[in-house]
């Protein structure tokens, strides 16, 4: 029936509507352990987080221990799990790769019935696979980065539920289950961002990203309020097939609010400012959640919710133009910050900027906002270890000038943060080469503008991304005395050989267009625009971009020395930079100063007017109270008289009513 | 002159009726026969199992009893058409009898004051004697109060279920004369206890007489005790209205009177505050319950054609009550008598319900019937004030039960457990959503919104909002205020009454989450037969 009406559909309004969701749930085989995928590292966190403390002492002790090993084994069987399903799903036909699985329903009120509802496509698939895959190698490189710390066992349940938590938001079938999956990466993040809450920095980081959040889910709140109000439903299936039948107002609504709820998770221009501060958390943590995948939920969202924004040009603009300014915005703070994960932090802004660029272009941009997203995961994750690995050799600094010429005493993890950079500043051949390259292409064929300021942003990344390696890697020793950098341990840098050829070779997924082919069941097919420009030149140009990026940061960092305290006569611009762009003093000044400006007014006229209201209603019944009272006086005389007079009262009314 | 015809007793259908009358009786042999050491013993034994086993029987007659002849309802009139065992009677019955049980139960407390009961050790003693004094000094104690109280619930179950006039003024009296003596029988402050024990009999009497003269006069409208008969004398209009006005006026004093609707509320505080605290909880639950039961059956059974001239003044009793109720409640300083007051609110309250008669063509499809949702409401209320009494019994210092409001500040220090309960059955009887009350206000409320009292419903809202005050300055008071002197004391109680309290704040949070299964039984007690 959804069949028979998608093509209606199609006939109806032409080709320019998304796919209709509509997954077959009864695939049987090895689909029916789907849920196994996040039931895993579900249990995962229920044994480490929830039965691990009740244990008796002498058992505890053990599995604080070993804990960490069944935190893996959860996100490695996943993964594995994951993969078996991913050569499954290659294995049937295109039109048959949406798998669905109805677990329970979850709640039936009215005419809202929502479901535990798992649907399996081909996004879906590739989410999976990253979020496990790149999970799994974090989950090991944790092991060697956490060993010292007392609660590892928490960390490891942390980081399943984690895991758990964006499984859900990414298999889920519909926007509540999807919202649960949200709220759900957003507690780990909370709880992670502050695992070492004994710092005040991380224990404030971490409510700064949570209050933030908080602003994006409202939209995403909204967004589901207003979806059921309109559809009656908020499965992808009923909402893509109804979707063309809203009005355009609605749908700008939705696309809107999509959008917030997608600003707040992936640290987007107006709520990106906690990113730079949740680099408090550990860093396998930070490679993971604030790198690799939480904060791609937002990419996803949009490109999920396709149906919706295909029919909503509006939002989708906006979406293009929140994007190219964060992808500026992130670049330009990389390019101040002398902390390592700063640095990287900015960068990560700046590379979902350009997801979301592709994934407001429409279907030409969807599938490169998921390849990006996917190369970008590889290469960024191997950074951000590389970059814990550096501190682990450092005693735990983070300021790039007291680092220095660290590629003779850290070789591993120098060669595979190299990967990384050349992977990010899109080297050719490299990943980061083909997916930045076809984001900056389908943008030029869209806008000049937009285009060419993405073509900056490369030139840009070129820039902080060679100056951190020159601070970090090459130069004179800036080294504080105490420090003797070491290679880490195998179980560190096994994750990060793997990371990193995955950088090196993420770019085959484009081979022969199979990730857009792969995709266009669910993106939608779509002829390509041609470039103003062939192909061939603009990727020159791109390269030249970047080449003129990296040169300047050779010139202006390599040839000089890197002074051991950061200068402080600097440009206006350097000094906007270092302060995020003035992020937080824009929040301050145009949320937090008019906010408290609002409830101190509250305040005033709840204290005045309303208490005053209650106050004196309060004393009225008082006064009356007391006047009342004194007819109880005790004597049964008078109560004998009360009685017959209320008997009279009875009978009158009665009378009066019926006879007069 | 008819021929007498000997009346068929049904004695299963009545069974629950006539276990309870047998174990009263039991009861005075008991006493008359057991020695002293063994009486108290025996007496809570022969109570407790007489009142399960009572219980057993209703669940055996409710799910026995068929179709009355007209099919509108289940039930059976029995003895000659004077008792009538249909839905809401068993309803009633087993709430009264559930409610009993916990009564008992506090009766039986001898643990709070140091190893005797609440009840008077010589109620023939006169306060202050060196008899009194041997009296205590013998740790005597009355174990008489167990077959009155038996009694007491007999009247309790007969006056609701009573078919005709005469057999209800009957069921008032038992219900009625066990209640006064019971009031004064306290153990400490006895003198208080015996002057409410008087008020309550003085003025008890003086309302039996308003429905006594009532009873004669509808009589002398419609030419029969009986309820049927009542009711097709109102169809057909015979005879001359100011009879029958007149008799319903003053009927309706007598059964407000027991209810505590304003006017007639004045003898509730006092002997609220007087009577033992065991006495209180079973009587402001059970009496409540019995009489309600009993005014529902006059007024839908009797009158119920004639609605359109007594519900206007209903409409001002309740919201009379209502706001009186709850704005005395507001400068009480004695918790008893705030409860007291609490409970005339509560009476105003289901009295709402009451207005809301429909007859079933008038309810749309899936809407509660008043008689459903006052049902309810008496039993969300008979478990959170059997309940609110049995926490008070518990504050106590060296002169026994401390009610005086100002001696409850920091409470929440002293027992937090004993606090928080306690602010439990207040909030469910302020109707705080999740807890039982909010859903029994909401049943009451709408259905008397769904026959078209909307002005008595705003009227009830706003009294609502008014008792939350009352019952927040309470806990405010446990929770907030600093203890004057010493503080207040728990003295942690035995088994007994801690089964009570449990029980009472169990189902009060049980029917405030998940009120469907209660709801569907008062829905399949159905309707009155007539």
């Amino acid at each position: 029936m959804n069949l028979l009406s998608h093509s209606v559909l199609l006939a109806a309004e032409g080709p320019a509507n998304a796919p209709v969701v509509s997954p077959d749930t009864g695939a049987g085989g090895v689909f029916d352990l789907l849920w196994l995928v996040i039931g895993l590292p579900l249990l995962g966190a229920v044994l480490l987080l929830g039965v691990a403390p009740f244990l008796p002492a002498s058992l505890k002790a053990a599995v604080d221990k070993h804990g960490h090993l069944v935190g893996t084994a959860a996100a490695v069987l996943s993964f594995v799990l994951s993969l078996v399903l991913f050569v499954s799903l290659l294995g049937r036909d295109a039109e048959e790769r949406q798998v669905g699985q109805h677990l329970w329903t979850w709640f039936e009120t009215g005419q809202l019935s929502v479901g535990m509802d798992l649907l399996y496509d081909q996004l879906s698939a590739l989410f999976l696979l990253l979020i496990t895959g790149v999970g799994s190698l974090i989950h090991v490189y944790a092991i060697g980065y956490m060993e010292h710390d007392a609660r590892r066992r928490r960390f490891f349940g942390y980081l399943n539920l984690f895991v758990a938590a964006m499984l859900t938001l990414i298999l889920s079938a519909n926007f509540v289950g999807l919202f649960l999956g949200w709220e759900g990466v957003g507690l780990a993040s909370y709880l992670l961002i502050g695992f070492w809450q004994h710092k005040p920095s991380a224990a404030a980081a971490a409510k700064k990203a949570f209050v933030i959040n908080r602003v994006g889910d409202i939209g995403l709140t909204l967004a589901i309020a207003l979806m059921f109000a309109t559809f009656g439903t908020t499965d992808f299936g009923g909402v893509s097939e109804l979707a063309s039948q809203a009005d355009q107002g609605t749908l700008n609504a939705l696309g809107l609010l999509l959008l917030l709820g997608a600003c707040g998770k992936s640290a987007q221009v107006p709520l990106q400012s906690w990113l730079l501060d949740a680099m408090e958390g550990p860093t396998p943590v930070s490679a993971l959640i604030h790198a690799a995948t939480m904060v791609t939920a937002g990419v996803y969202l949009v490109v999920r919710s396709n149906f919706i924004y295909e029919l909503t040009p509006l939002a989708q603009t906006t979406v293009v133009i929140v994007a190219t300014v964060t992808l500026l915005w992130g670049a330009v703070i990389g390019c101040a910050k002398d902390d390592i994960k700063k640095a990287l932090a900015g960068s990560t802004m700046s590379q979902i900027g350009y997801m979301m660029l592709a994934a407001g272009l429409g279907p030409v941009g969807y599938p490169f906002a998921i390849f990006h997203l996917l190369t970008h995961g590889f290469f960024k994750a191997n950074m951000f270890l590389g970059a814990g690995s550096v501190m682990h050799g450092m005693n735990d600094d983070v300021d790039m000038r007291r680092y220095g010429a660290l590629r003779k005493a850290m070789p591993v993890t120098f060669l595979t943060f190299a990967m990384g950079y050349l992977a990010i500043i899109g080297f050719p051949l490299f990943s980061g080469f083909w997916s930045k390259d076809r984001i900056i292409e389908t943008a030029l064929a869209d806008n000049l503008v937009i285009g060419l300021l993405a073509m900056l942003g490369a030139g840009v990344t070129g820039f902080y991304m060679t100056r951190l390696m020159l601070m970090t890697f090459f130069g004179e020793k800036r080294w504080a005395e105490d420090v003797h950098p070491h290679e880490s341990p195998r179980v560190m840098t096994v994750p990060l050989i793997v990371l990193a050829a995955l950088s090196v070779l993420g770019g085959v997924l484009l081979l022969g267009d199979w990730i857009v082919t792969w995709l266009e069941p669910v993106t939608g097919h779509v002829e390509h625009h041609e470039p103003p420009l062939p192909a061939l030149v603009i990727t020159l140009m791109i390269t030249a971009v970047v080449a003129i990026g990296v040169a300047a940061a050779w010139f202006l960092v390599g040839k000089r020395e890197v002074p051991r305290e950061a200068p402080q006569d600097v440009s206006f611009a350097t000094r906007a930079a270092r302060a995020d762009l003035y992020g937080d003093a824009i929040n301050d000044g145009v949320v937090v100063r008019p906010g408290a400006g609002l409830v101190s007014g509250l305040l005033t006229l709840d204290r005045g007017g309303i208490d005053g209201a209650v106050m004196g209603g309060a004393a009225a019944v008082r006064g009356v109270s007391s006047t009342l009272r004194r007819v109880q006086n005790g004597f049964v005389r008078s109560y004998a008289l009360s009685l017959l007079g209320g008997a009279l009262l009875v009978v009158l009314a009665l009378l009066a009513v019926n006879l007069g | 002159m008819t021929d007498f015809v000997k009346p068929s007793i049904d004695y299963f259908e009545l069974s629950p009726l006539l276990v309870v009358f047998a174990v009263a009786c039991l009861g005075v042999v008991v006493e008359a026969f057991f020695p002293r050491a063994l009486r108290y013993r025996a007496q809570v034994v022969v109570a407790l199992v007489g009142l399960v086993a009572a219980l057993v029987g209703v669940v055996l007659v409710a799910r026995a009893v068929t179709t009355y002849d007209d099919g509108a309802a289940r039930g059976v009139l029995a003895v000659g058409g004077t008792v009538a065992v249909d839905g809401p009677s068993l309803f009633i019955w087993g709430l009264v009898l559930a409610l009993a049980i916990a009564g008992v139960l506090l009766f039986a407390e001898r643990h709070l004051d140091g190893g005797v009961s609440a009840f008077a050790g010589q109620a023939a003693a006169v306060p202050g004697t060196d008899a009194e004094s041997a009296s205590i000094a013998a740790h005597r104690e009355h174990t008489e109060i167990y077959p009155l109280m038996m009694f007491a619930v007999f009247g309790m179950m007969l006056f609701p279920a009573a078919n005709d006039l005469l057999t209800m003024f009957v069921g008032l009296e038992v219900l009625s004369l066990p209640l006064y003596l019971l009031s004064g029988l306290a153990r400490r402050r006895r003198l208080l206890s015996q002057e409410a024990a008087l008020k309550y009999f003085l003025l008890g009497a003086f309302s039996s007489g308003f429905f006594l003269y009532g009873a004669a006069l509808l009589y002398g409208y419609a030419g029969s005790m009986d309820f049927a008969a009542i009711n097709e004398a109102v169809r057909n209009d015979v005879g001359s209205s100011s009879l029958l006005l007149i008799g319903t006026g003053l009927l309706s004093v007598g059964l407000l009177f027991k209810v505590g609707a304003v006017p007639f509320q004045a003898w509730t505080p006092d002997v609220y505050q007087g009577a033992p605290t065991p006495v209180v909880a079973f009587m402001a639950a059970g009496t409540k319950v019995a009489a309600f039961g009993a005014l529902l059956r006059l007024f839908y059974v009797a009158l119920g054609a004639d609605r359109w001239s007594w519900q206007p003044m209903l409409w001002i009793i309740a919201i009379l009550s209502m706001f009186v109720g709850t704005i005395l409640a507001m400068t009480q300083s004695d918790i008893k008598r705030l409860l007291a007051y609490s409970s005339v609110a509560h009476t105003g309250f289901i009295l709402v319900g009451v207005i809301g008669l429909q007859t079933s063509d008038q309810l749309a499809d899936g809407e509660i019937t008043s008689l459903q949702a006052v049902l309810f409401y008496l039993a969300t209320y008979g478990f959170a004030t059997i309940g609110a009494f049995a926490v008070v019994s518990l504050v106590r210092d060296s002169g026994g039960e401390t009610t005086a409001l100002a001696r409850w500040a920091g409470l929440g220090k002293e027992s937090p457990v004993v606090a928080a309960v306690f602010a439990f059955f207040l909030l469910a009887l302020a109707g705080i959503p999740l807890t039982a009350g909010f859903v029994g206000k909401l049943a009451v409320f709408s259905a008397a919104l769904a026959a078209g009292a909307w002005p008595v419903v705003v009227a009830a809202i706003a009294a609502s909002i008014l008792a939350v005050a009352l019952y927040v300055r309470v806990i405010k008071v446990m929770f907030f205020d600093e203890p004057v002197g010493e503080g207040p004391s728990v003295t942690y109680p035995s088994v007994l009454t801690a089964t009570t309290i449990a029980v009472g704040a169990v189902v009060t949070l049980v029917l405030g989450i998940v009120p469907g299964p209660v709801l569907d039984l008062a829905a399949v007690a159905g309707e009155f037969i007539r």
